[in-house]
């Protein structure tokens, strides 16, 4: 079984190598990279690429560790023993399973997607440790050891916004999506948009590298900006024409709205504009 | 063979444990590359890095061990000064520039040659076509044209002619000890948080409730907490005007960073060199000032003291009264400091400066001898560093 990216998703060599280090040796890939470069994509293709289901469990602040294994409805229990209803005597019915849980059950290997796992409690990775490395853990409730039916195969990403444990890393792959270059960056917009005129695209490209290259940028724009202006010039039938118009006054591409998300960087950009036009008269 | 590369990977300090090592044999083992040089790199450099900042040391290391060329370019980054290789200028060549570039038969030719040539050139260089340096056609430097060139020390994409992945070393940036923005500083800050619940049990503690309710078999058992706040208290001192001015922003943004990290955050100014007064209105600092022997005694010892400043004066400034820029100080900093390390338990001096310019002014020595020697550089790693010993109980 070996992942040579999707009609869908343009894989890097290095990238296919790291998903099937992962696969062949069943550890957890670490995924980063600037945000935006398909970083949580990757786990939906990978698992179409497979055949197989996706399973995410999306991380947030106040996410717990012990959440992705199950929970234990103690109120609903409560309640329940007021009323006198009949289920309340069999612990099982309030464990509510976590994703974990749901993977390690699955009757086939599904693809476990760990979004964004820096959003979380410093020692969030630290507690799943042990859950990871045997693909397994123990239910007080009820006196017994859920264990992976089949491996899932793991995909961790990370925005970096915490440092995570040494342990942690130590058990897992890595690869760290690189912006793409020009070529690649080409093969993704092909498979986003196969009918779209190859001029517009380099013109595009163009203005799109320069857009990122202008220094002191609060948030370049990263792949998926630029599928989504793409998707705005091809419905607003912008011709490739407006874009090659290096006309200086008009120094801010059509529809920045899509490439620029910060409105200091829309007023860098003006100003640069600005100080263009007086340049040149 | 791989214990070499192992080896190589400890010598350049990439994080490498004997679990990674045997992960890749495995990997090989399990033929999930097989042959293929190209492979065999993105195979390594998936297990056995964790964090894109250590992309470019494992680069070099693995460069080192398949030829021993890089260990060479390590060997020059220390011999070169940074500064001659800095990007000044990117030059545009004509074709018919780029045409009539020299080329040196041969790499072993070229690597004796650029030895001679280190050995003969003195002084930092850019342009030209012979001497080693930025933007030139000589085949040695950086940023330059020719078909056959080594490249030193180089921070970009160029012209795309070195001929391995690992030599074109894209991750360079990406090394730690340079980005600097409030938010990572945050988060370097953020070790020092002890959160702790203190003082009256005011806030109901529903899940405490629920628990208990249910372990009692429905009998209602309420549960009270005290709130949970972040205990870490901060007493910041800041060196403010003359050397410092060229450390403005990265001050303002450790400043900034701190303020909303932490709920008792305390901070004076200082110019140079603490002595009997400090202020906190920068504006009105010789009218508002507070005496040093109030802040000793306002503050309790469970304040932890964080110093930035550079450090950098003339010695006499620290050790003999009098010695102050500004004023006649009666006693010496050197006096006014030992006070500080005698009331509280935990103090860092945190220096704008790299640590390895700190041995330009004997001065910084002093301070740092001064602080028992806790003084870090004021970049991510630095701060990461000292919070970590601030944290120690």
């Amino acid at each position: 079984m070996k992942f040579e990216g999707t009609p869908a998703y343009v894989a890097t060599d290095d990238l296919k190598l790291a998903v099937n280090a992962a696969i062949t040796l069943q550890r957890p890939l670490l995924v980063k990279g600037e945000p935006g470069t398909g970083k949580t994509l990757l786990a939906e293709q990978l698992a179409q690429a497979l055949g197989t289901r996706l399973i995410t469990w999306h991380i947030k602040s106040t996410t717990k560790a012990h959440q992705g294994l199950y929970e234990y409805d103690a109120v609903s229990r409560l309640r329940d023993s007021q009323l006198g209803i009949e289920r309340v005597h069999d612990v099982r019915n309030y464990l509510k399973k976590g994703k974990l849980w749901e993977a390690f059950e699955a009757p086939e290997r599904v693809v476990l997607l760990i979004d964004e796992i820096d959003k979380a409690d410093i020692e969030f990775p630290n507690d799943l440790l042990q859950e990871l490395d045997r693909m397994e853990f123990y239910v007080y409730e009820t006196d017994e050891t859920v264990r992976a039916r089949h491996r899932p195969i793991i995909i961790i990403t990370s925005n970096n916004e915490k440092e995570l444990p040494d342990a942690f890393l130590r058990r897992c792959f890595f690869h760290y999506i690189a912006f793409p270059d020009r070529s690649t960056l080409q093969k993704i917009v092909d498979v986003h948009f196969p009918g779209i005129k190859a001029t517009l695209v380099s013109e595009a490209l163009d203005v799109f590298f320069d857009v990122r290259k202008v220094p002191g940028l609060k948030k370049k724009p990263s792949t998926s900006e630029l599928v989504d202006w793409l998707k705005l010039l091809m419905a607003d039938d912008i011709g490739e024409a407006v874009l090659r118009e290096r006309d200086p006054t008009k120094a801010i591409p059509p529809l920045a709205g899509a490439l620029v998300k910060n409105e200091q960087d829309v007023q860098l950009l003006e100003r640069l504009a600005f100080m263009s036009r007086r340049g040149n008269r | 063979m791989l214990l070499t590369l192992f080896n190589e990977m400890r010598v350049a300090k990439v994080p490498v444990s004997l679990r990674e090592l045997l992960d890749l044999v495995e990997a090989l083992q399990q033929h999930v590359t097989f042959a293929d040089m190209d492979e065999f790199y993105y195979l390594a450099r998936a297990i056995l890095v964790k964090d894109e900042r250590h992309f470019d040391k494992f680069d070099r290391a693995f460069g080192a061990y398949f030829d021993g060329l890089e260990q060479l370019d390590e060997h020059l980054q220390a011999l070169i000064p940074e500064d001659w290789l800095r990007q000044e200028f990117e030059r545009a060549l004509s074709a018919e520039e780029r045409a009539r570039i020299q080329t040196l038969g041969g790499l072993e030719a070229l690597i004796d040659v650029f030895k001679q040539r280190l050995q003969e050139q003195k002084g930092r260089h850019a342009g030209g076509n012979k001497w080693i340096g930025t933007g030139g056609t000589s085949p040695f430097g950086s940023g330059g044209f020719n078909p056959e060139g080594m490249r030193l020390g180089d921070a970009g994409k160029r012209q795309g002619k070195a001929v391995k992945v690992w030599e074109q070393r894209d991750y360079k940036n990406l090394d730690d000890h340079v980005e600097l923005g409030t938010r990572n500083m945050k988060i370097a800050l953020r070790r020092l948080r002890k959160f702790a619940r203190q003082g009256a049990a005011d806030e109901f503690d529903i899940d405490g409730t629920i628990d208990h309710t249910a372990r009692d078999g429905g009998l209602l058992n309420i549960q009270m907490r005290p709130e949970r706040r972040n205990r870490v208290k901060l007493l910041l001192l800041l060196d403010i005007g003359g050397s410092m001015d060229a450390h403005v922003k990265v001050c303002e943004e450790l400043f900034s960073a701190c303020k909303t990290e932490f709920k008792h955050l305390e901070y004076f100014y200082f110019h140079n060199f603490i002595y009997e007064s400090v202020w906190t209105n920068n504006l009105r600092r010789s009218t508002e000032r507070t005496a040093t022997f109030d802040v000793l005694r306002t503050y309790g010892d469970d304040y932890k003291v964080v110093f930035v400043g550079d450090a950098a004066m003339a010695p006499y400034e620290i050790t003999h009264p009098g010695g102050s820029v500004e004023h006649w100080n009666e006693e010496s900093g050197y006096v006014w400091m030992q006070r500080f390390m005698g009331k509280f338990r935990k103090l860092i001096w945190i220096n704008p400066y790299p640590k390895d310019a700190w041995h330009y002014t004997a001065s910084t020595g002093l301070v740092r001898e001064l602080v028992g020697n806790n003084m870090y550089p004021l970049s991510v790693a630095g701060l990461e560093e000292g919070m970590k010993y601030l944290a120690r109980a």
